[in-house]
């Protein structure tokens, strides 16, 4: 029972967070999901002829801007002909309404837009205009469909970054150097990019200057790798330096500037869909999934947690330590090349000052997944969880409006109560 | 002992009761100690010896019972009570720091200070006053982690009695030891003993027993079996009382069908610590390794083994020969080495027993890299059933288990991997009788398949009852070779080992 406990108490502190901030974050608004939006129509057309215009207002960037879409299809199909949809932002909604030829009976409005100042000026100049807005409900903030990607588009860098360092803090190791291959590995990519046709440039561009930035900080990761399994340099003074000095190139290679000249479709990868659901999503459930099966079920990934247990036994039963410590170093270039790409692919452009400080949030997010600093235990899911807090922390003390110094304070405790939780939870395993 | 013994005892502790999580470790236990006198504490692995005396180191609190040191109830919750109640507890691992010089391990904690700094002077003269007593003969600058095993355990036996203590808590001290080192702590203690100190006495080893100890204490599954005098105990009894079953002997009986020579080892060097080493080991031969502490042998058998790089000298298995860089390719070449240090060497503690078992042996329960945990599983229940591990389950941390099982997992990895050259490196340390004798069987089973086995052990008894054929080392050299057989005497063997001319 306390075994289940200690091995599955990040997942319900995960829970327990994502409860607190759904109860902290309700309020009660328009209700902008499908349903609201059939109850909405229904009530305009009991009330008015299908001839009657409609204009339909919302906010550009908020779940209103798709409630414009949904309602306004809604009418459509029962017969409305005269609808007209505005999504932007107040004053584009007001430009819009003037120029209408004559001034439309209803008005629909959701959200964020029934509060405008600009709404309330036209019901005055109007005062027969009917303006409808959905009827309110209580609904969280956080649950949103869009907050909940948003969270994910926050940490997947993190996240992704963080499977290749859970391989290095399980050997023992550390590995500093993510954040500068970070800015390393986007303004590579994004140089490649411009160099082979800029903006005009295919689709296969991005993904060469992707392949190549990824591959080189592999290597740069396996030279990291080499020094310390070969002439036994701490991985912590190895990879600080190397950290400098891909820092210092991505800073050389640019003069220090961003690169923007880069084909559209680069935010495809850290932006688009697949099947409904954003490629962040897919690309965190199949990099996990494959790092798990491959520490659990294969016998590299036994090797790994050897290493890091108990280097000298290891190699004693035989494991190529060398090799195993050199491999893993190169899975953590790789990882952190692969997020520099995803960060440029967010940002749609390259610039040297990316993922400054990146490599403290993925440690911590590997500890706070209960990967064990010393090495030799710890899980790849823990890791994902582990992001996941910290991502959640960040994302729900924002909708609450914390101040972003004092989010710093809290995220500092909650690194320290999970460092805690593990030595307690070693104490208990291992009986004195 | 001239004076008139006090009516009340030095050390007594009646009625402790510990439970850990799910185990109740100790019930009831009632000890006495009196000034001046050693007492064993004897019983197998897990029998609550080392938390009976952890609870006077201050490393654990009873959970009912009490402890009373001349007679005054004392509460020990920490080492500095410990200390504070005259007692010193010097467990198996040292609690010295290795970077520290002798001198400030010595004084650790309560350095001798004059305005506020240290007084090196005054420490310097306690340090020599005190290693001069038990004559230590050590520089006190000098690094502790620089000592030998024998010269810490005395670092540690000095920092107690400077500490004024007046029980002396040894556990298992002469695990480490070897032939001259153990006369000597034998001498120290009995002036201890002399100087009306106390000393409770952990050891495995029944000979030091009756050497050392006046009184001896039985535990088993926690309880007090019994206490006894050591002159009216014979050792089948004693064995008995910590088994908790009769015993039928202390080795098991063998025919050896000895045939072509399996391991020929030549010219083996490396440093001072190897010298020119050569021997063979036939198929179903089992050759003991004996010699004192750094006498060489675990050095030689690292070196067949790839632990460490050999410097010249030419290794063969049946009749070929073997390039050996590092461990994998002895593996593979069918030598295993169970190394004498299995915690640090053997195990990866912090994983679970099953890992521990596939470890060398992936390849076979994997294709392409993917595991078979079913092969895996299947294959170790065998040996989990063969070697009598007792385990809560196979995802168990090694960690969690006795010295004995933990052996055992040692022993069930390397059986897997179907080795044809078997070296054990003092494979029973630590061990319990019980434990003990079914190693001594598997390792006549190996023989009897027809694998070639070297066996280094420091427990002469051990090497006389299990070898065909003895080898003695001293400072990295072979010295002497001889079959086994009744003729051959304890003291024969520790000559040869010891001395520096042999007629």
């Amino acid at each position: 029972m306390k075994k289940r406990w200690t091995e599955y108490g990040m997942i319900l502190v995960l829970l327990l967070l994502c409860i607190l901030f759904s109860i902290l974050t309700l309020k009660k608004q328009g209700a902008m999901t499908a349903a609201g939006a059939d109850r909405l129509v229904e009530k305009i057309e009991k009330a008015r002829e299908s001839d009657t215009p409609i204009f339909v207002v919302g906010a550009s960037r908020t779940d209103s801007a798709e409630f414009v879409g949904q309602v306004a299809e809604r009418l459509r199909n029962r017969g409305f002909t005269e609808v007209t949809t505005v999504v932007g932002t107040p004053r584009e909604v007001r430009q819009e309404w003037e120029t209408l030829a004559e001034p439309a009976p209803v008005l629909v409005t959701s959200g964020d837009a029934a509060k405008w100042t600009a709404l309330a000026a036209i019901q005055q100049s109007h005062p027969t205009l009917e303006i409808v807005v959905p009827e309110e409900r209580w609904q969280s903030d956080f649950l949103k469909r869009t907050n909940l990607v948003a969270i994910v588009d926050r940490i997947v860098v993190i996240a992704v970054i963080a499977i290749g360092m859970t391989l290095i803090i399980l050997t023992g190791g550390i590995d500093l150097s993510v954040g500068s291959l970070i800015a390393l590995s986007a303004v590579l990519s994004t140089l490649l990019m411009r160099s082979l046709g800029g903006v005009d440039g295919a689709d296969w561009v991005i993904w060469v200057g992707f392949l190549a930035a990824t591959l080189l900080c592999g290597a740069v990761g396996g030279v990291g790798g080499f020094l310390v399994a070969q002439f036994r340099v701490a991985p912590f003074i190895t990879t600080l330096a190397v950290m400098m000095m891909a820092r210092g190139f991505a800073f050389l290679l640019t003069g220090g500037f961003s690169i923007y000249q880069v084909p559209p479709s680069i935010t495809w990868l850290g932006r688009g869909n697949l099947f409904g659901i954003p490629n962040t999503v897919w690309l965190l459930a199949l990099l996990y999934l494959g790092a798990h099966l491959f520490m659990q079920h294969t016998r590299y990934g036994r090797y790994i947690y050897a290493v890091g247990g108990n280097e000298e036994a290891a190699r004693l039963s035989g494991v190529p330590v060398k090799a195993v410590l050199v491999f893993v170093y190169v899975v953590g270039g790789l990882c952190a090349g692969f997020g520099g790409c995803i960060q440029a692919s967010q940002l749609s452009s390259g610039a040297p000052n990316l993922g400054m400080m990146f490599e403290l949030y993925v440690i911590a997010a590997v500890v706070v997944g209960g990967t064990s600093l010393s090495g030799g235990s710890g899980r790849i899911f823990g890791t994902l969880i582990g992001a996941f807090i910290i991502s959640v922390i960040q994302n729900g003390m924002n909708l609450l409006g914390f101040d972003s110094y004092l989010q710093q304070v809290v995220l500092g405790g909650v690194i320290l109560a999970a460092v805690l939780l593990d030595r307690f939870r070693q104490r208990g395993s291992v009986r004195v | 002992m001239s004076q008139a013994e006090p009516k009340v005892p030095l050390l007594e502790m009646s009625g402790i009761r510990k439970e850990f999580p799910g185990v109740l470790a100790l019930d009831e236990v009632d000890l006495t100690l009196r000034r001046g006198e050693v007492l064993a504490l004897l019983g197998e692995n897990g029998a609550g010896k080392s938390t009976l005396i952890k609870m006077l180191g201050g490393a654990h609190a009873p959970d009912r019972g009490e402890i009373l040191v001349d007679g005054e109830s004392v509460e020990i919750r920490s080492a500095m009570d410990a200390r504070e109640a005259g007692i010193a507890v010097i467990y198996q691992e040292f609690n010295l720091v290795p970077q520290l010089s002798v001198l400030e391990n010595l004084f650790l904690g309560r350095e001798q200070t004059r305005w506020g700094v240290v007084d090196r002077k005054t420490e310097v003269a306690e340090a020599k006053k005190w290693l001069a007593r038990i004559g230590l003969d050590l520089d006190p600058d000098r690094l502790c982690g620089e000592l030998t095993v024998a010269q810490q355990q005395g670092v540690e036996i000095v920092k107690a009695l400077s500490a004024e203590a007046r029980i002396l808590v040894m556990d298992e001290p002469s695990a480490v030891l070897t032939g001259g080192e153990l006369e000597r702590l034998f001498e120290v203690i009995r002036e201890l003993q002399e100087q009306g100190i106390g000393v409770i006495y952990i050891s495995h080893r029944l000979d030091e027993v009756d050497e050392l100890a006046g009184r001896l204490l039985v535990l088993r599954d926690g309880k007090l079996v019994g206490e006894r005098r050591v002159d009216e105990t014979s050792r089948r009894e004693l064995i008995e009382m910590m088994v908790g079953r009769p015993l039928e002997k202390e080795f098991p009986t063998r025919v050896p069908h000895i045939g072509e020579e399996r391991l020929k080892v030549e010219g083996l060097s490396r440093e001072k610590a190897v010298r020119d080493v050569s021997f063979a080991v036939r198929s179903g031969e089992i050759v003991g390794f004996f010699g004192l502490v750094g006498a060489g042998r675990t050095e030689v058998m690292r070196l067949i083994a790839g632990a460490d790089a050999r410097e010249s000298g030419v290794i063969q298995v049946d009749g070929e020969e073997l390039a050996i860089r590092n461990p994998r390719e002895a593996i593979s070449a069918g030598i295993c080495l169970l190394s004498e240090d299995r915690k640090s060497e053997g195990l990866v503690l912090k994983r679970s027993v099953i890992e521990n078992f596939g470890l060398p042996n992936l390849r076979r329960f994997s294709r392409r890299g993917w595991l078979d945990q079913g092969k895996e599983q299947e294959e170790f229940s065998g040996y989990r059933e063969e070697l009598n591990l007792r385990l809560s389950s196979a995802e168990q941390r090694v960690s969690e288990l006795s010295g004995g099982n933990q052996q055992k997992v040692v022993l069930s990895k390397w059986l897997a991997r179907h080795a044809e050259v078997i070296l054990f490196d003092e494979p029973t340390r630590g061990i319990d009788v019980g434990a003990k004798f079914e190693i001594y069987q598997l390792i006549h089973r190996l023989a009897d398949e027809g694998k070639a086995i070297v066996l280094v052990s420091s427990e002469l008894p051990e090497i006389l009852g299990l070898s065909d054929r003895i080898v003695v080392m001293r400072e990295g050299r072979i010295i002497g070779e001889k079959e086994n057989s009744e003729a051959v005497s304890q003291e024969e063997i520790l000559a040869l080992a010891i001395e520096e001319e042999t007629p």
